[in-house]
């Protein structure tokens, strides 16, 4: 493992961390709204008072002065510790809120909704990664094993998909569901698609692997000491495409978030109350939102670093067989 | 040029497959394009018999088919036009945008890949390397999305109102910008396998000069592999453009695609597809013909 990997992987862990850790680091629950603050810039934590003395991490509370041109003005005459608040990492006391970075059109903080929001996106690109890759190491086996007829089918159905656009393939099997869901149906929706989608690149790539060592040495070994089809599969065969399966991984992972963000901002994903990156990306993208509410950009660059992430983690590739998006 | 039909057959078949697919997952979907439209339920059943949706699945499809071997889609429930008519329009923008966002990825990114790929050091190298690990990692959705915000914010460029040139830029320097930074790693490295042949190395032994090695006769060699690629990079241009014509209102086949899904407006459905499929058969059968020209042994592997 390189360093570059390994850094790759221990974010990806913390990453990870973060997303199961959101409800309990996170300032507010997701869809709390503080309708008295809609499009309140980020608040800034000081460590130097007006005095110019040194103190505990405080913010100045922001007070509306023009609701109509939505501009907020500091208030520097008080000050608003940062505390360690049973149930989040930092939350201010008392009932102003602290919106460490931005809130929206609603008055939801932004950085709540963002941590909340790594569970549905991450979470769904992780599953239907394990899922996809689980169905394409399967029928890689029976193609690569048992060649014949089974071979050929499941290879043509793969090549269907894998000449097609993805995101293609994706919007043409969630149409075929039914348009309105519950975020929990969203989910399991969304992992069966992304699971259909992903499956071919898998299987074609633990053929190849398989068709190679079936008949090297010690699958030939094993098969003579008596081994059945199932015990070389699972003992020889399977472990040596390992190391295909994660590099696979990791082409899987970020077309899955990209995908979740497309579909969601296009409003066959998440629909806005949860908080998914695609779907709070729609605020960003709305007529003038990212332009006078930059920070409403906030799930982007969250897409970017997690993509970011796990291009590190994954291994230096020839990137003449790899290209880097195929989504 | 039996290499060409073969493939052309291919191209078509593919039509074909993904057209009658994604028909019959649209036909098989819950609701339909009666119920999206609400009313009581003697006028849902008046549109769905006008419409033909009362009938048997299986006979849908083959009224459908025999009309699309004359080359008649259909007419879209909910722009009462023949599909033709509607999908042809919006083909043509994703076409423009596509073509022109390919010249731009290429005209930026390949040039840069050679730079980058042929020299070990130097700030300029250093700079291109970083911008475009960045970029890969960026998807067109977010790309074009920043590049809206900062076109509202500098009005550099428009973002709605008439079609025009102007209005292409947005769009463009989204999908391309990405697709640039994944041509300049693929070149790059292209470039660097080609100067590490023996072949090479004896050019510059003879005193051909560097600069002529690596942008004459070094970048001939990679061409082959560079143009493999393209081949395979149309299926995410086409993926690629589908958010960012929903992101920047480019009236293209992604946008038309999504509406026609959301109304369960089957025909149209299968149109888009079909339009997507062609362009996609296309674009994979000229980087084919191409790297053929190029490299004759790919036509005799695979005819």
């Amino acid at each position: 493992m390189t360093r570059r990997t390994r850094t790759g992987v221990i974010l990806a862990i913390g990453l990870a961390a973060c997303a199961l850790a959101a409800p309990w680091l996170a300032p507010y629950d997701p869809g709390r709204q503080f309708s008295a603050y809609p499009f309140a810039p980020p608040m800034r934590p000081h460590v130097i008072d007006a005095g110019g003395s040194w103190r505990a991490p405080f913010v100045y509370p922001m007070r509306l002065v023009d609701p109509l041109e939505r501009r907020y003005e500091e208030d520097r005459t008080r000050m608003i510790p940062l505390r360690w608040v049973s149930g989040a990492l930092v939350r201010v006391d008392g009932a102003e809120p602290w919106f460490a970075l931005g809130s929206d059109a609603l008055g939801r903080d932004v950085l709540s909704r963002v941590a909340a929001g790594a569970r549905l996106s991450l979470g769904v690109a992780l599953l239907g990664t394990v899922i996809a890759l689980a169905v394409g190491a399967a029928a890689g086996a029976v193609a690569g094993y048992a060649g014949g007829w089974a071979d050929a089918a499941l290879m043509r159905v793969a090549d269907l998909v894998l000449v097609l656009p993805g995101i293609y393939v994706v919007l043409a099997l969630r149409g075929a569901l039914p348009l309105v869901l519950s975020p929990v149906q969203v989910f399991a929706a969304l992992v069966l698609v992304f699971s259909l989608v992903g499956w071919p690149a898998a299987a074609r790539g633990v053929r190849g692997i398989f068709i190679v060592e079936r008949s090297e040495e010690y699958a030939e070994a094993a098969r003579a000491v008596g081994a059945g089809p199932m015990r070389v599969i699972g003992r020889h065969l399977l472990p040596a495409s390992l190391g295909f399966l994660y590099v696979q991984a990791t082409v899987l992972l970020p077309a899955f978030v990209m995908a979740e963000a497309t579909l969601s901002y296009v409003g066959l994903g998440f629909a806005p109350p949860a908080p998914s990156w695609g779907a709070m990306l729609q605020d960003a993208g709305s007529a003038r939102g990212g332009a006078d509410a930059p920070w409403l950009l906030t799930p982007a660059i969250a897409i970017v670093m997690s993509v970011l992430v796990v291009q590190l983690a994954a291994p230096a590739r020839d990137p003449l067989l790899w290209p880097a998006d195929n989504s | 040029m039996r290499f060409v039909l073969r493939r052309l057959f291919a191209a078509l078949l593919l039509v074909f497959v993904v057209a009658s697919g994604s028909l019959l997952l649209a036909q098989i979907a819950p609701g339909d394009y009666a119920a999206q439209m609400g009313g009581n339920p003697a006028v849902q059943a008046a549109e769905r018999h006008r419409l033909g949706l009362d009938r048997p699945l299986v006979e849908q499809y083959t009224t459908w088919l025999r009309r699309s071997l004359t080359l008649d889609l259909g007419d879209s429930f909910q722009y009462r036009r023949p599909v033709l008519d509607v999908v042809g329009e919006r083909a043509r923008n994703t076409a423009i945008l596509a073509l022109v966002s390919l010249v731009l990825a290429t005209t930026i990114g390949i040039p840069c890949g050679i730079l980058t790929g042929s020299r070990r050091g130097g700030l300029l190298v250093r700079l291109i390397r970083a911008a475009s690990l960045m970029l890969v990692s960026v998807p067109p959705l977010i790309t074009s999305i920043l590049l809206v915000t900062v076109a509202v914010r500098t009005g550099f460029a428009p973002i709605s109102g008439r079609l025009s040139g102007a209005r292409l830029i947005v769009p463009a320097l989204a999908l391309a910008l990405p697709l640039a930074a994944t041509l300049e790693r693929l070149q790059a490295q292209a470039i660097r396998d080609a100067l590490h042949r023996p072949n090479m190395l004896s050019a510059l032994a003879r005193g051909i000069p560097r600069r002529r090695l690596v942008w004459h006769h070094a970048w001939r060699l990679s061409l082959g592999p560079i143009l493999a690629i393209y081949g395979v990079m149309i299926g995410s241009l086409f993926s690629g453009s589908f958010a960012v014509e929903i992101v920047t209102s480019w009236p293209g086949l992604g946008d038309l695609m999504r509406q026609a899904l959301t109304v369960r407006d089957t025909h149209l459905v299968a149109g888009c597809a079909a339009a997507g499929a062609l362009f996609l058969g296309v674009g994979v059968l000229a980087a084919d013909v191409a790297h053929a020209a190029l490299d004759p042994r790919v036509e005799s592997e695979t005819a």
